[in-house]
Formats: structure tokens, sequence, C-alpha cells
């Protein structure tokens, strides 16, 4: 197939002279190299940097200075908690919705709204938690009034990092049914059917069929969501206005007042240590999703 | 129909309905209940039990453009920035993946890893090194609020790929062109009379979609201290978190109603998908 294209394109040259063509790719070029690839690079290598431009590596040292590892873990924490819980609720949501019309009402309804939530949450996930669960919020009245309870009575973990857990399944879910929902949708009925005819049950079909053929997408969702959460920013900025319990948080308090831990380009430092957990995540993900397209065909 | 269900039920593929129902009931009822509280807060007279209609009818009223500046600042922001960046996408992405499709199919993987990348480095880790590049760009273009558009071009390239490339790959742009070429039509009228208009759904999604991301991006402009329409809401919430609810939901509502018009908009092309599948079966 490929081959047929370099072949046509060279029995009927498209456009005028090869040169030309090359000019065409270079708006775009230009445009990833300055705002895609200078900010990525800028942004990994300036923590090796002190302020007056010399090398050092006191920023990268910092990293495990036990204020930053401590963030580092309640990421990983928040991020994996969030995406197990995100991925199996999700996964059992689309099983549900199997055998349910991809054109009709309910299907539109869930996957524009999983849409909204996973994508375009942020700011406004933290004000639906607050309006919820804040000391003022609907469930936290409801509590209070009715049964006596008073869920803040720990302290308010709301604003902390317990506090991120809620609202990060909240955009988890949603995240889960739109990247697993196709997997799930791949399944071939013929499989089933070959399992009741040679008189397997509902149990076999699912244990032995279904859940090896699902599972590089699976875990691959997983990792997704988890790496969904660890970059993400807006909800806990929004929630969080204290303190830095988390590396975004960190990287937030870096740039505005340039004073963690007393050093200058500590962003950079924690940026570059966030790029390489996201690398690492993503490049498990992609692995499992090569995997998985071998059943989709 | 409704027995090829049953048959599904039986043989173990689908859910029962009963389950279905258990199911997606518990999860909805979750996700609705939050929504609730946020639509029953804006409602709310001060912090105890009454509630009035005046958060509402103060927003919509003519005195609240002075109160409410900054948040209509950073609407109309955020919609400049959204047209602009639909500009970017439209007329620095779509050509690039035009001219990869028919011309450099070696680079189609090369395109798309590019366009992926903005997933594995988040706005967060972005915004540190674009602190320096825009430091830059203000010199140059000046400190008006659509440059920020360069960076949400960025932003938005991995959705707006995927949206295009999905067109791309269901449409033989080779064949046509060729055939339109072949058939004595300049460059410019391959594009526009068949290119384009074969394209037309792949485009509208990728706009939308690019329209929504723009819509609820915080981090970039609030680290570079731009006011958007998510920094603005932030900033009101301090002085009035009753005002902040009612724009977090109207914000949440319109992006609802965007995403269920890509739907629409992609359903073609899903009818094709589903009445394959049912003769597969």
């Amino acid at each position: 197939m490929k081959g047929d294209a370099d072949a046509t394109a060279r029995r009927h040259p498209l456009t005028g002279s090869g040169l030309l063509k090359f000019v065409g790719l270079t708006p775009f070029a230009v445009y990833v190299l300055l705002f895609l690839a200078i900010p990525t690079v800028l942004a990994v290598t300036t923590g090796f940097f002190d302020a007056e431009g010399g090398f050092t590596l006191a920023n990268i040292s910092g990293l495990f200075e036990s204020v930053v590892l401590n963030a580092f873990l309640s990421s990983f924490g928040v991020s994996a908690v969030s995406a197990v819980i995100g991925s199996i609720v999700g996964a059992l949501v689309c099983y549900a919705l199997l055998g349910t019309s991809p054109d009709g009402p309910l299907r539109s309804v869930i996957s524009s709204g999983s849409s909204v939530l996973a994508q375009f949450g942020g700011v406004m996930l933290a004000f639906t938690f607050i309006a919820f669960i804040g000391s003022q919020g609907l469930l936290t009245v409801f509590l209070a009034n009715t049964f006596g309870i008073d869920i803040f009575a720990n302290g308010p973990w709301l604003y902390q990092v317990p506090g991120l857990l809620l609202p990060y399944v909240y955009f988890q879910v949603p995240l889960m049914i739109i990247t697993f929902m196709p997997a799930l949708e791949g399944l071939k009925s013929q499989w089933a059917e070959a399992n009741a005819t040679l008189g397997g049950t509902r149990f076999t079909y699912w244990a032995r069929i279904a859940a090896p053929v699902l599972a590089p997408s699976f875990f691959g969702s997983l990792l997704l969501l988890f790496a969904n959460a660890f970059s993400s920013y807006a909800t806990a900025a929004a929630l969080i206005s204290q303190g830095s319990f988390i590396v975004p948080l960190q990287i937030r308090a870096a740039l505005i007042s340039e004073t963690v831990l007393g050093r200058e380009n500590m962003a950079g430092a924690l940026a570059l240590g966030m790029i390489v957990v996201m690398v690492i995540v993503m490049w498990g993900y992609s692995v499992l999703q090569s995997r998985t397209s071998r059943w989709q065909r | 129909m409704s027995r090829g269900t049953s048959n599904a039920v039986r043989i173990g593929t689908e859910p029962s309905k009963l389950a279905r129902w258990i199911i997606l009931g518990i999860v909805g009822l979750a996700f609705m209940l939050p929504l609730v509280a946020m639509l029953e807060f804006t409602f709310r007279e001060g912090f105890a039990g009454e509630h009035t209609l005046s958060h509402w009818t103060t927003l919509f009223s003519p005195e609240s453009t002075r109160t409410y500046r900054s948040l209509i600042t950073g609407v109309t922001n955020s919609f400049l920035l959204a047209a602009v960046t639909v500009g970017i996408v439209l007329v620095i992405l779509l050509p690039t993946m035009i001219l990869v499709q028919l011309q450099f199919p070696k680079l189609r993987r090369v395109l798309e890893f590019i366009c992926i990348i903005p997933i594995t480095v988040p706005a967060i880790v972005l915004v540190v090194g674009l602190a320096p590049v825009y430091a830059i760009v203000v010199r140059v273009f000046g400190g008006s609020i659509w440059t920020l558009a360069f960076a949400y071009g960025i932003t938005v390239l991995p959705y707006a790929y995927r949206a295009i490339q999905s067109n791309l790959d269901a449409v033989d742009v080779i064949t046509l062109s060729e055939a339109a070429r072949s058939l004595g039509a300049r460059w410019g009228s391959v594009l526009a009379r068949v290119l384009l208009p074969n394209l037309r759904r792949g485009i509208l999604a990728a706009s939308f979609i690019s329209v929504a991301v723009v819509l609820g991006e915080f981090t970039i402009a609030s680290l570079l201290n731009r006011v958007n329409l998510q920094t603005a809401v932030l900033q009101i919430s301090q002085s009035d978190p009753f005002v902040a609810v009612i724009c977090a939901l109207l914000a949440l509502a319109f992006a609802f109603i965007l995403l269920l018009i890509i739907g629409r908009v992609g359903q073609p092309r899903r009818i094709k998908k589903a009445r394959r599948n049912r003769s597969d079966s």
C-alpha cells in the first residue's frame, strides 16, 4: 500500500519540483520547533543551570530532598489510586454500554459528557466539589444536619492531597470510558459463539477469551489514566491555593516565587523529573497499545 | 433485532438489561450528584438554608458589566484565543497533513509522533520552557493576548490531528487528487473543490475540539499571567463564589453542547461502521 503510493507519486509528479514540496513542510516544522521543541528542551535543561548561567547539579540533587520526594510520592499515590478506581469503574460502564446503539442518544450523551469531564474539567471541577463536599457543600450540610456527621472532623482534607482523589476519579472514569470503549467493542461475537458452541459458559468466555484479549488495552488505558492524573494541574491549583503537595504544584511554587529549597531554576529540575516519569509511562502505554491493535484489525 | 440482543445476552457478550441499568444507574447518580450540588449552590441565599434567584439575576443584569469586568475580559480573550488557535490548526496543521498524505507517505509516522508529543509533555512542563520563549514573543509581537494561541496550537495538536487523520484515512485522497489532476484541475481547485469538501467532517471536528480545549485551558494562561475564561473564574471565586459556580456550570454546559455537536458531525462514519459490524455478525 505504501509502496503503491510511493510509485504513483513518482509517476505523476503532483506538484512542480521536488524542492517545492519540502518548502510546504516548513511552516509546520518551524512552528513545532519554536513552540514545542524549544520549550521542551528549555524546560528539561534549565534545571542544570544556576541563575548566572553556570552549570550546576544542585537543582537535580534538590529532587532528592524530602520535600520534593514527598511531592513525587503524593503525586504517584493520587495518580495510582485514581487510575485504578477510574479504570475499574470506567470499564464497568463500558461493559454496561455493550449492546446499546452506538448512535443512540444514550451513547451520544455519555460520550459527550465524558469528553467534557475528561478534557474540559480542570478548574470547573474544583468548584463542582467545593459545592458538593466543601465546608458548605450540599453533601456536607446534608450529612451534618441529618446524621450529625462532620466530614471535616479530621481537618480540611478537601484542600489537601486526599481531597484531590474524588475530583480526579471524577475525570478519570470518563477518560477510561473514552479510551476503553473501542477495545470492548472490538470483541468479536464469533468468539462468544464459538465458546458457546464448544460448551463454554459466560464465565469461560470472559475469563479465558475476553480477559486475555482485553488485558493489554485495559492496562494501557490504566497507564494513560495514571499519566493523565500525574500531569494534571488545573484542578489541584484551583482547589489548593496554599501549599505544594504534588509535583505540578511544586512547579507552580518554583515558577512564581523561584524559592523552592532556596534554589534558582528548580522548576527546570522538577519538569525534568516529571518528563522522565511521563516518558516511561507513555512508553509502556504505546507498547501495550501496539499489542492491542493486533486484535482490533 | 430484539431476538439478536437476547441471543447476545445468552452467550454472554452483552450485559442483561438489569445489569446494564444497575451499573449505569449507580455510576450516573454518582456523577450527577456533584453537578446537582453545583446547581443548588447557585440558588443559595448566603450560607443559610434559604434559596434565591439573585445570583443569576445579578450576573445577567446591566450593572454586572462593571462588577464582573475581568470575567468579560476572560470570556472575550478565550473566544479570541479559540479563533486564533483554530486558525493555526487550519493554516499550519491541515495543509501539512494533506501534503504528507499526498507526497510524503514515509513521513506519516513522523508527523503522528510529533502530534502525539504534547500528551507526553504536559502543559505544566511545557510552561516552564514557554516562559523564556514568550519573553521573546512579547518583544516581537507585543504583549496582546492572542499570542498565547501559539502555545495553544501545540496543546490542541493531538486532538486536532486525530480528528483530521481519521477523516484522511477514510477518504482516498491520492486517487481523488489524481483523478482531478488528470481531468485538468489546477492544484488550487483540487484543494478547494475536491479535498476540502471531502475533509469537511474532520476539519469541523478538529475545530470544535480545539475550541473546547482552548476554552478549558488554565495551566499556561495562569502561569504566564494571562487572563482567560478559566483564570478569570478562579479569580472571581475569591470574591463571589456563587458567580464563579454559575460560570463553571455554564462553561460545562457549553462544552457539553459543543461536544454533542462533534458527535453528530462524526456520525455518518460511525453509521457506516455499525452497518459493517452488523453484516459481520
